[in-house]
């Protein structure tokens, strides 16, 4: 699936009576090269090089390249984001960050997301999202927990 | 290099202001793929009733980290950077932070602790409005891989 930004995003945000506790979320796959981590390097103004300078990450202890935890935390949201209707009914996020993803030069890596409704409180129509990420087998979010306000 | 344990509990004074623009809100949604209109279309952020254009999930962790900067160039807080892995991150949004909001970020070390031979440094982030309005509370934990890793 393409993670660049389209025009198509849902328009209304997803009603508390439609969700149930044990809800999945629709899974998406997060495709990451270099290029992908130079760029959320320059949005983010996070430029520690073993993001992108593999001479460098290898000198300091690191199998390779690894992508910033953060876009991992920020492209992982997206499957909750779409999923709400409105990125801005996110009130809560938080993550562990278990297992590097180890980015190689040639072939990039992919990172699974996938999301299960955990909570629901019919008070604040809140609802709480937990995700699981993976790449090359290993999880690499824990606790991954997005709280999110409906309609 | 051991992390110093003095610093636990400081809380340094707010920053210098960081000005949301809607240019860094589609640069940033874009390098994490949201696809939300309501990051690059205000008419689309209007509709839905904000001000601006709103900055994605994960956005303030550019202001925090800049806060986090205060204490991790430090000479005397011990902290090698090119050792630095990030261990936790949470957000609480107060409300989104929007384009055109004016913010400082007041830092906080919450706890500096020693783990398995790394050390582990928990900060939180309070950003606001430059009129104190509250925005987001930003949490997160670094750990700082020992010499043996």
């Amino acid at each position: 699936m393409s993670t660049q930004p389209t025009t198509s995003a849902p328009a209304t945000v997803r009603a508390f009576s439609d969700v149930s506790v044990g809800d999945a979320l629709p899974s998406i796959t997060v495709h990451v090269d270099r290029a992908r981590l130079v760029q959320y390097a320059g949005a983010s103004l996070d430029r520690n090089r073993i993001h992108w300078d593999e001479p460098f990450a290898k000198k300091v202890g690191l199998p390779d390249v690894i992508a910033h935890g953060m876009f991992t935390m920020g492209s992982a949201v997206t499957l909750v984001t779409d999923w709400v209707g409105d990125a801005g009914r996110v009130v809560e996020y938080g993550v562990r960050f278990t297992k590097p993803v180890v980015v190689p030069y040639e072939t990039g890596a992919d990172i699974e997301v996938s999301g299960i409704v955990k909570a629901a409180d019919p008070e604040t129509k809140r609802v709480t999202v937990e995700l699981t990420a993976t790449a090359d087998g290993s999880k690499v979010l824990g606790r991954a927990l997005a709280v999110a306000r409906l309609d | 290099m051991p992390v110093n344990a003095d610093f636990q509990g400081r809380v340094y004074p707010p920053t210098e202001t960081y000005r949301v623009s809607a240019a860094k809100i589609r640069e940033f949604a874009e390098a994490v793929g949201s696809s939300d209109p309501v990051h690059v279309d205000a008419e689309v952020a209007r509709a839905r009733g904000y001000a601006d254009v709103i900055a994605p999930p994960t956005f303030a962790v550019l202001i925090a980290q800049q806060c986090d900067a205060q204490l991790i160039s430090d000479p005397e807080a011990g902290i090698d950077f090119s050792r630095v892995v990030h261990g936790e991150q949470r957000f609480t949004h107060h409300r989104p932070l929007t384009a055109g909001d004016a913010v400082v970020g007041t830092l906080h070390v919450d706890a500096v602790r020693e783990a398995g031979g790394h050390a582990m440094v928990t900060t939180r982030t309070e950003l606001a409005t430059e009129t104190g309005e509250a925005v987001c509370t930003a949490t997160s934990t670094i750990v700082i891989r020992g010499d043996e890793s």
